[in-house]
């Protein structure tokens, strides 16, 4: 302060400086963001008659979902039965329907047109959600688990495509550059440099996308594709919620479970 | 003597070698075994699926050319979609915070409290936003609350736990000199908590806006708002070239949000 | 004046820390309190604000009983006494303007501290202190910014703000280079002076204790076993805190393990 030339009497202030310098862009953004809200809230579709009956509906709902009711645990077990099915058939497909993807998304290995196609590939069945891709299998190939297996490995193929492709992309490469000293075709190059060095990686993300899947496959049911989520829609639709409650809560057990032993799985092999 | 030892090391070794094959193989062994399980049990009609790929691709060539017509209808459809995604991550962030702190070891006033916040937190991100969904559509029926309801529930789970976790993460040094200098509960929070955390908390903000962009456009399939409303009534009116356009639409949808969460992040980070 | 009497700390079922100590500092003096790792001087230094709890004893403040405060009453008894620590303590993310009004935290309000809108009194007392130790031009910097020292006055003037009326410094110089440690121990003289102002500083650096301060308190294993003038503490003195190769209960009087995570906020 003593670079200031103004009397040392006066009183000093002190403000905190504002987290945006420039003043136009601070209220500028404060202004925007509250007419966003206002404009968000005041579009949107809100039917307040209907809105207003729903703490009666809860409780009518609560109180009829409690206690939880296991009388047909025989729909139940097929239910968890068909999404463990599911689960596990679209993983191993998923998992191994990456591997040539994510060759194809790897930029070190893939030529140009390949490798945009298998991007494309990985981004689009990402953007989707399950239950939307899922709605259309059923359309497609009709209702039960098949939709469902054919959702799930797709999904599969996207998450694990691109963490494959990233580690790809990582690999050593100096390993590679051996087999083609060696003289070894690109297939043997794959077989011999590129895959031993990703297998532990997909070993462990196979263990991550069988308790990711079994979890979406508790909702792609939802749609028509099979398994508990199925169940539970018809409990639902049948105003049945004793049962639905039940079937909720176990769903949640099992996902804790799964979560549990797929983490522990994790921490074994690495 | 030397040579002893060596091949009592290599026994060791060949032991604890077969010991670790003889787990593979059974690990193998059983996985196989659930898999032949899974597709003889599994309740499928198998010629349905030598048929699927000619199913799928008879869908593909019915939604080919993707219609524009109810284009506006489409647009404003996934303006809602963002606006429920935006107002339920705005809305989540008061209900997370206060579970966050509660939920953290290090911040919770007392063992009760932090097994309350852990049970929301379980609670919230095992149940799926669909299946939230569901339940808040029977309440509230069909509509945007029920959506909004929905992504809430599921993304207090997800901040509340990733900002308890950075909250146990603080350097607890300058809590201690804000104590010292007889601050409240509450100002020691302002002061000492809430800055260390704040970039982690615009990150995981940024993060979940991003996935409940995703989240919200399945809504609509059980009448929850947004854009899979019409997606729904497109499946069920059979006009598969719109429904094409609004799959579109929802891929260039999710990479403009995308788009602008990276746009975010180097800007607020 | 601080009076400290028969004060006794134990963690957990461990051997006590602090095993009676009796310590009295009046007027503006400047105590250094030596001692080896684990001795106990840090734990006898965080009883006096109560940032450790004291098993038994007697801890007096200008007559006021601390031992035994809670809640807004242990708070009000904190604010009048400042502390100085070895890793500085500071809001990183702060300005250290902000830092140093954080000290007033024990007298404003929510809102005044929420929004940042201090008293004038405050702001200006903040300048002419960090005027005083030389960091006022950095005032809207961020604490994170600073060097080691300048840190360690951004740290003394945020504890001169609360208008001590004793100043505890644990070991404020073991974590600068030797010609700052220096200026931070003349520092802490002066001030103690100027503000007739009681110090009590924690130091492994015998020089700069005998240098700077004007009474020398060593403890070892919770005991006190030295208190005297820098000219008193000779050859014996330093072997009877510092000697130890016979020492029989080094092993016990310090566990390897500590567990300080839980209580706080
Ligand atoms: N929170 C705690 N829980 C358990 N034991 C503790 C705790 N804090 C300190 N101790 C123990 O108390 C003894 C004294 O510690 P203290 O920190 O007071 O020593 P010190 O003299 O300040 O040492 P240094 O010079 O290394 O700072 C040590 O044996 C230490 O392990
Ligand atoms: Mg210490």
């Amino acid at each position: 302060m003593t670079s200031s030339d103004a009397p040392s009497t006066a009183p000093r202030t002190w403000r905190k400086p504002p987290f945006i310098a420039n003043p136009l862009l601070r209220y500028g953004l404060i202004i925007v963001a509250a007419v966003y809200l206002v404009w968000a809230f005041g579009s949107l579709p809100f039917n307040w008659a209907r809105i207003s009956e729903g703490l009666p509906r809860a409780a009518r709902i609560f109180s009829g979902g409690f206690p939880p009711n296991l009388e047909r645990y025989e729909l139940l077990l097929t239910g968890f039965k068909e999404s463990f099915q599911i689960a596990i058939l679209a993983t191993l497909l998923g998992v191994f329907l990456s591997i040539p993807f994510a060759v194809m998304a790897a930029r070190n290995i893939a030529p140009m047109p390949i490798y945009i196609i298998g991007r494309a590939v990985i981004i689009v069945s990402r953007s989707f959600h399950p239950v939307i891709v899922a709605i259309l299998f059923v359309a497609a190939v009709g209702f039960g688990p098949l939709a469902g297996i054919l959702t799930l490995t797709l999904y599969s193929i996207g998450f694990v495509g691109k963490l494959l492709a990233e580690e790809i992309e990582e690999i050593d490469w100096g390993q590679v550059e051996a087999m083609k000293a060696a003289g070894a075709g690109y297939v043997a190059i794959l077989f011999y440099a590129v895959f031993p060095q990703i297998l532990p990686r997909q070993v462990g993300l196979s263990m991550y996308q069988l308790d990711s899947n079994l979890r979406a496959s508790a909702v792609v049911g939802i749609v028509g594709a099979g398994g508990i989520g199925g169940t539970l829609m018809n409990a639902f639709g049948r105003y049945d919620y004793d049962f639905a409650f039940a079937i909720l809560l176990i769903i949640i057990a099992v996902i804790l479970l799964s979560e549990g032993v797929s983490g522990w799985v994790r921490k074994k092999i690495w | 003597m030397v040579d002893h030892a060596q091949q009592l090391a290599d026994r060791i070794w060949q032991r604890y070698d077969r010991k670790q094959r003889l787990i593979r193989y059974a690990v193998l062994l059983a996985t196989l075994m659930v898999v032949v399980w899974a597709v003889r049990d599994i309740d499928i009609f198998w010629p349905w699926v030598w048929d699927a790929p000619n199913q799928i691709s008879g869908l593909g060539a019915r939604m080919w050319p993707p219609s524009a017509e109810g284009l506006n209808g489409i647009i404003a459809a996934l303006i809602e979609t963002v606006h429920i995604a935006t107002l339920a991550t705005f809305l989540t962030i008061f209900l997370a915070l206060p579970v966050a702190y509660i939920a953290a070891q290090n911040t919770t006033p007392n063992r009760a409290c932090l097994w309350l916040g852990r049970f929301i937190l379980v609670s919230s991100r095992s149940v799926n936003t669909i299946i939230w969904a569901l339940l808040f559509v029977a309440i509230f029926g069909p509509g945007v609350l029920a959506g909004i309801l929905a992504i809430v529930f599921r993304s207090i789970g997800f901040i509340g736990k990733l900002m308890g976790e950075a909250i146990e993460e603080i350097d607890r040094r300058p809590v201690e000199a804000m104590e010292a200098t007889g601050a409240s509960k509450a100002k020691v929070i302002a002061y000492a908590i809430v800055p260390q955390v704040m970039p982690a908390f615009f990150a995981i903000v940024i993060l979940r806006w991003d996935i409940n962009i995703r989240e919200s456009t399945v809504l609509g399939l059980v009448g929850a708002g947004g854009i899979g409303v019409i997606l729904q009534g497109a499946i069920d009116t059979f006009a598969w070239p719109t429904v094409a356009t609004i799959m579109i639409a929802i891929i260039v949808l999710v990479l403009i949000g995308e788009a602008v969460t990276s746009l975010l992040r180097s800007k607020v980070l | 004046m601080l009076e400290i009497t028969n004060l006794v700390k134990r963690y957990g079922h461990d051997e006590a820390v602090l095993k009676g100590l009796d310590l009295k500092v009046e007027g503006n003096s400047v105590v250094s309190i030596v001692g080896a790792s684990g001795a106990g001087k840090s734990t006898m230094l965080r009883c006096i604000n109560r940032l450790v709890e004291p098993t038994s004893g007697s801890i007096k403040l200008n007559g006021n009983e601390l031992v035994n405060l809670k809640g807004a009453e242990l708070r009000r008894a904190r604010r009048k006494i400042g502390m100085v620590f070895q890793g500085f303590n500071l809001l990183d993310r702060l300005t250290v303007m902000e830092n140093v009004l954080a000290g007033r935290l024990g007298y404003v309000n929510l809102y005044q501290a929420i929004s940042r809108r201090y008293p004038q009194d405050d702001i200006e007392r903040a300048f002419v202190l960090m005027e005083r130790v030389g960091i006022a031009h950095y005032a809207n910097k961020r604490a994170d910014e600073l060097s080691g020292g300048e840190r360690q006055r951004v740290g003394v003037v945020r504890a001169l703000m609360q208008e001590p009326e004793v100043l505890l410094a644990d070991e404020p110089t073991a974590s600068l280079d030797p010609r700052t440690s220096e200026q931070i121990m003349i520092l802490l003289q002066s001030l103690a002076s100027e503000l007739s102002l009681p110090v009590l500083i924690n130091i492994h650096n015998v020089a700069q204790a005998k240098t700077y301060t004007e009474r020398i308190v060593g403890l070892r294993h919770g005991k006190m076993i030295f208190d005297g003038l820098p000219a008193d503490f000779n050859k014996d003195a330093l072997d009877a805190i510092y000697g130890g190769i016979e020492a029989p209960d080094d092993a016990i009087t310090e566990p390897p393990v500590e567990e300080r995570s839980h209580d706080f906020v």
